[in-house]
């Protein structure tokens, strides 16, 4: 699937090429030491196309998303800058959009954000001006018609351009609405598409086929989040504490039967195989390698399931 | 209707340290029907505040009265007769509106809130209450199958549900129903799931507390004098 | 538009003036029982009738206290065969709530009791009596200056 290139990022360029792409995950650190994210770049620079950056995740205040994605694309690492609809209003969401643009950053994926009782400041007023879908319209208002939301106008070479990611979800509920909702961020100009992790590979395949079916993977780049089991603990903590997560018996079994200290290897097989049949899933351009403080794991996972090296674009 | 509860008892003895006379004014209005500042909601703090002195021996006199209600100029004018250094605090426990009339009509009384206002809601149960409406100012729930997805949805997200939500249940407490849930559920109930397909809206929110203080003037009510 | 003050309450002597608020089904039933078996209990303990612990409110634990008395207990019917289903349940949540709320202005909770019993127990009721009566004594007077 062609489509004429919206932003020209390295993301863009090897999903419409036809690559299987494979993007990471960074969390900023919660200081400003610039040296941390640099040294988590270095984990990831050649194995990924491209980095999602967090936005202070789960509430916790961190390094401003647009400062780290700066200082990975100044490693060589591309950055998919992340936004949450939390913080900002929309008069700070098009201002950073503007921003983010003009220092280089070329995706950016939105998201609701994680509510701040999560977080590290539960006492905070949150904003909610916009919500995901309603800011993923406004960001492709900007970048196509070259509008803010006002109606003022940019000039043709001041639009930001950049390609628009969304996050999905397959395994919250109720299931039958979750193809429509992905739906809904393609409709309101989703380029590309990130999953949540994915264990449940059945009613993954099911949540494809819908998406296929209603010809969504033809406008949007769907990607497949990965989260490799690191021992049987996490596999028992997913399955019955994590909301919206099915564990399926088979890996747990899998990873009982290994010693503890195998455990993290046969995680890393457990994915490896999860990523080859996400290669030859219909619809799917991608997979999201979602390591948290497992950075280190991503050379050899990448290697392993054979997505290296990174086509050069 | 509004729905208020009862600042704690020490906030309240707070106020009324070294203080000698306090007018205790309930409301007849929403404070009575959520149970939070009528009639009997007075007697019991006017109650415990005399017990309270009384047991350590302290002098104070706590008088109860009750309002037809605190958010009407004409009704707070009733206390013209028991204003003017006849009581060093006025407890005023109706939602915020009262104490702020009666400072405005009384400025020589020292006036104190006793109940802290949380929400536009209705009730549940006997005993239970829930917000139902934040006051945006411009109503679009017949969008969302009779549920406000603004003050029902922790977000107010308007294209719902987030991530968060799991088994019918928001993620900031598994006490608060996902209102996304519950749309969701009513349009597939009615084979109308390809509705949210459409909505799509953009919240104005000059009409809601974002557009300044808010003030309706009807001229056909207004008299002039 | 009325005003009410509180009424300066009567001094209780040295020993401690305690109200028993009694469903007239059970506890009051009870106290007849224990008056013709000719049981001893305390002379302190004033009983009030009602016809259902259903009936308490509050209110009237507070009037009683602010008036005078030290201690106030609520004896309703065995939990399960309350006259009107649940009025001794009510009760129980009512002074569940006020033990708090005296809590709260610094008095002790335990100068306020919810009892269940049946009709037929008369030394039960002058037991609960006693009991109430020597916990209140050792608390002490409510009031510094009633």
């Amino acid at each position: 699937m062609t489509r004429p290139l919206r932003s020209g990022s390295r993301l863009e360029k090897v999903l419409s090429a036809g690559h299987f792409a494979v993007t990471g995950e960074l969390g900023p650190p919660r200081h400003a030491r610039a040296e941390d994210v640099r040294e988590k770049v270095h984990h990831l620079l050649g194995n990924v196309d491209s980095v999602n950056i967090t936005d202070n995740q789960t509430a916790v205040v961190r390094m401003a998303s647009m400062a780290a994605s700066v200082l990975a694309q100044k490693e060589g690492l591309e950055a998919n800058m992340q936004m949450v609809c939390r913080d900002r209003n929309r008069i700070a969401m098009q201002s950073d959009i503007l921003g983010a643009a003009a220092l280089g950053i070329k995706n950016l994926l939105i998201l609701s954000g994680d509510h701040q009782c999560f977080g590290d400041h539960p006492e905070a007023k949150n904003v909610y001006d916009l919500d995901s879908v309603n800011l993923i319209r406004v960001l492709k208002l900007m970048r196509d018609e070259g509008r803010l939301l006002s109606g003022h106008e940019l000039p043709p070479d001041g639009r930001p351009a950049l390609f628009i990611g969304a996050a999905y979800n397959p395994f919250a509920d109720p299931e039958d609405y979750r193809v429509i909702r992905a739906a809904k961020k393609v409709k309101a100009g989703a380029d590309f598409m990130q999953s949540q992790c994915v264990y449940d590979m059945p009613r993954f395949r099911k949540f494809m086929e819908r998406a296929v079916d209603m010809g969504l993977t033809e406008e949007c780049y769907f990607m497949a989040g990965v989260t490799p089991l690191k021992s049987l603990g996490m596999a028992k903590y997913m399955k019955n504490k994590v909301p919206g997560i099915t564990m399926p018996d088979s890996y747990i079994d899998r990873l009982k039967g290994v010693p503890k200290e195998k455990q993290p290897d046969e995680g890393v097989n457990i994915a490896c195989e999860q990523i080859q049949e996400f290669k030859e899933m219909k619809g799917l351009a991608g997979v999201h390698l979602m390591l948290v403080e497992w950075e280190h794991m991503v050379p050899r996972i990448v290697k392993q399931a054979g997505l290296v090296p990174r086509p050069r674009i | 209707m509004i729905i208020a509860e009862r600042k704690p008892v020490e906030e309240i003895k707070g106020f009324i340290r070294d203080k000698k006379r306090a007018l205790l004014i309930g409301c007849r209005g929403c404070v009575t029907v959520c149970n939070a500042g009528g009639v009997k909601e007075v007697e019991i703090l006017a109650s415990l505040l005399r017990l309270d002195a009384k047991k350590d021996d302290v002098d104070l006199t706590v008088d109860e009265l009750t309002l037809e209600r605190q958010c009407d100029p004409e009704y707070i004018e009733e206390l013209a007769s028991l204003t003017g250094g006849k009581y060093d605090a006025i407890l005023s426990m109706a939602c915020s509106i009262g104490p702020q009339f009666i400072a405005r009509r009384y400025p020589g009384e020292q006036v104190y809130p006793v109940l802290n206002t949380c929400f536009l809601g209705g009730a549940m149960a006997h005993g239970i209450w829930a917000e139902h409406c934040q006051a945006c100012g411009n109503c679009v729930i017949h969008l969302f199958g009779g549920l406000c997805p603004i003050a029902r949805c922790a977000k107010s997200l308007l294209n719902g549900p987030c991530g968060g939500s799991a088994g019918g249940k928001c993620e900031v407490s598994d006490q608060i129903d996902c209102v996304w849930h519950l749309i969701v559920a009513k349009h597939m109930e009615a084979g109308a799931l390809d509705r949210l397909l459409e909505v799509d809206l953009l919240k104005d929110w000059r009409t809601s507390r974002d557009g300044g203080p808010r003030k309706i003037t009807r001229e056909e009510l207004v008299k002039n004098d | 538009m009325t005003t009410q003050t509180a009424e300066n309450a009567p001094a209780p002597g040295r020993e401690p003036r305690i109200i028993a608020f009694c469903c007239q089904y059970c506890a009051y039933s009870a106290a007849d029982m224990a008056g013709s078996m000719r049981l001893q209990y305390p002379p302190e303990v004033e009983i009030v009738l009602i016809p259902c612990t259903g009936r308490f409110d509050v209110i009237l634990a507070l009037r009683a206290l602010e008036k005078g008395a030290d201690g106030v207990y609520v004896a309703g019917c065995l939990e399960g065969n309350c006259h009107f289903l649940d009025g001794n349940i009510r009760a129980r949540k009512r002074v569940n709530y006020l033990k708090k709320e005296l809590e709260s202005v610094g008095i002790d909770p335990g100068r306020l009791e919810m009892y269940n019993l049946s009709a037929s127990q008369g030394p039960r009721f002058a037991e609960i009596a006693a009991e109430f009566y020597g916990r209140v004594r050792d608390l002490g007077p409510l009031h510094k200056n009633p």
